[in-house]
């Protein structure tokens, strides 16, 4: 009998198989030293202190949030280039978490908005082309930010033709250069990789390809459920034991070695793949979403003449860019928790729902044991992260 | 706004780029399907009101089938 996807999809919640799962990852885990292991998207990285997967996992296992969070990592002249042009009164819209991240003068958009200037909030792109075609005496900008999973839908809609009063500011990235120089630092000395499920069903596992066989470290793609992180954890764990780094795909269901063809396509005809930097981490090589010459009518940092500075800008004592990098752990920040909450956000990371801090705010972990270069979180501070697995 | 998730959900009805998908508890919201080629019934991952991508149903069972290997092994010992 066909069982419908939603019905199979709860199974990777099922709490038996964790346990399974989990027994293997420790006897596996037995044998090796320390192992690094990084993600690059806050979704994981919210599945990971949701289920409180890192509190589950052996001592020597350490699992790092990376740079996986768009606004995070906008560069926060961007963030300064769209507050100008709200103030100047230019229609801005943008996704909303992005409307809360401060640039380099400490201000958002939301709080220009207070201020008289002219920012709206869309869920996406598409509304954003509605309103600017309702209201076609009105001059809009779009601050586009996010991975290759967000970048096409702008792509496809510049392709198709956009009102003539709307004009966007691709602050666009692309993630697989990102991994390819986070898996050379020697500064974070990852062992492996769960690659981004979501992003990757665009890119397609073959956009790692160059940079997995320059590195040989284990590439694993994985999903969102718990089950799925545990088991690219259990694929990882079995290479790096079997001394085999593959690029291995644990999200069958969603990616596929060659990816969305017809995206890639209109990303490659829209953008330049230009180097580009990622606040708080580095100018990542061809990473930057610009868009072409021919499509300069649409290009708000030509028509506007904005500048694509670079410098961290983050707020004194704030550990913001080591957070986002995977260098540090939230409780490691000075700031967090004490001025810098979910309600009064001062870093990126702290604004964005996929931001590292957020997240582990949210579950109110508040500290962090360190002993022999990891650093496992102290669950008896942070009672809710006792794990998936006391249920069932 | 999560920007890099998205969300399962099923194709109810097709008119031109745009269909109608239900997530499920009743929730139902329009969606550009130009860059997949679904068709009624199929899940499609939405992100910011685009399909990216058509769900394969198979592979998600063939993952839970791998699962229920890695058990057996466990409880095979």
């Amino acid at each position: 009998m066909d069982q419908d996807l939603k019905q199979i999809l709860r199974h990777y919640r099922n709490p038996r198989l964790a346990r399974n799962i989990l027994e293997k990852i420790h006897e596996i885990a037995k044998d090796l030293q320390v192992v690094r292991i990084m993600h690059v998207c806050g979704t994981h990285e919210w599945t990971i202190t949701h289920w409180g997967i890192r509190t589950l996992l052996p001592e020597n296992i350490d699992v790092r949030a990376g740079p996986g969070c768009p606004v995070c990592i906008t560069p926060a002249s961007d963030i300064d280039s769209a507050i100008k042009l709200a103030l100047d009164g230019v229609n801005v819209l943008t996704y909303g978490d992005m409307s809360r991240a401060k640039g380099s003068r400490m201000i958002s958009l939301e709080d220009c908005g207070a201020r008289g200037g002219k920012v709206g909030i869309v869920y996406s792109f598409m509304d954003a082309v509605k309103l600017a075609r309702s209201n076609p005496n009105q001059e809009y900008v779009f601050l586009g930010a996010g991975f290759e999973t967000t970048a096409p839908i702008v792509a496809y809609s510049v392709l198709k033709g956009l009102p003539e009063n709307l004009k966007i500011i691709s602050s666009h990235r692309y993630v697989p250069p990102a991994v390819g120089l986070l898996a050379e630092s020697e500064d974070l000395a990852i062992d492996a990789f769960i690659n981004p499920g979501h992003a990757s069903t665009i890119s397609g596992m073959k956009a790692y390809k160059p940079y997995f066989d320059e590195v040989r470290k284990p590439m694993v793609f994985a999903g969102f459920e718990p089950l799925d992180v545990l088991l690219a954890i259990y694929m990882i764990l079995r290479q790096i034991r079997d001394r085999s780094p593959k690029m291995e795909n644990e999200y069958r269901r969603a990616v596929t070695w060659d990816g969305n063809v017809d995206a890639q396509k209109n990303l490659r005809e829209v953008f330049d793949f230009d180097d580009g930097y990622w606040r708080g981490v580095a100018i990542v090589p061809k990473s930057a979403m610009n868009f072409k010459e021919k499509f300069s009518k649409v290009d708000a940092r030509k028509i506007y003449g904005l500048a694509s500075g670079k410098g961290d800008h983050f707020p004194s004592n704030a550990r913001c860019a080591e957070v986002i990098k995977g260098l540090i752990d939230p409780p490691e920040c000075p700031l967090y928790m004490k001025r810098c909450t979910p309600a009064t956000p001062i870093g990126p990371t702290m604004v964005g729902v996929e931001g590292t801090c957020r997240i582990w705010a949210q579950h109110k972990i508040v500290g962090v044991k360190c002993r022999s270069g990891v650093c496992k979180i102290d669950s008896e501070s942070s009672p809710r992260t006792k794990g998936m697995l006391k249920e069932g | 706004m999560n920007l890099c998730y998205a969300i399962p959900g099923k194709v109810i009805e097709i008119d031109g780029e745009i269909g109608v998908v239900d997530f499920g508890n009743g929730v139902r919201r329009e969606v550009v399907l130009a860059m997949v080629s679904a068709k009624p019934g199929d899940y499609v991952l939405v992100h910011a009101g685009y399909a990216i991508k058509i769900l394969n149903e198979e592979e998600a069972k063939k993952t839970l089938e791998l699962y229920s290997r890695i058990l057996n092994l466990v409880e095979g010992r």
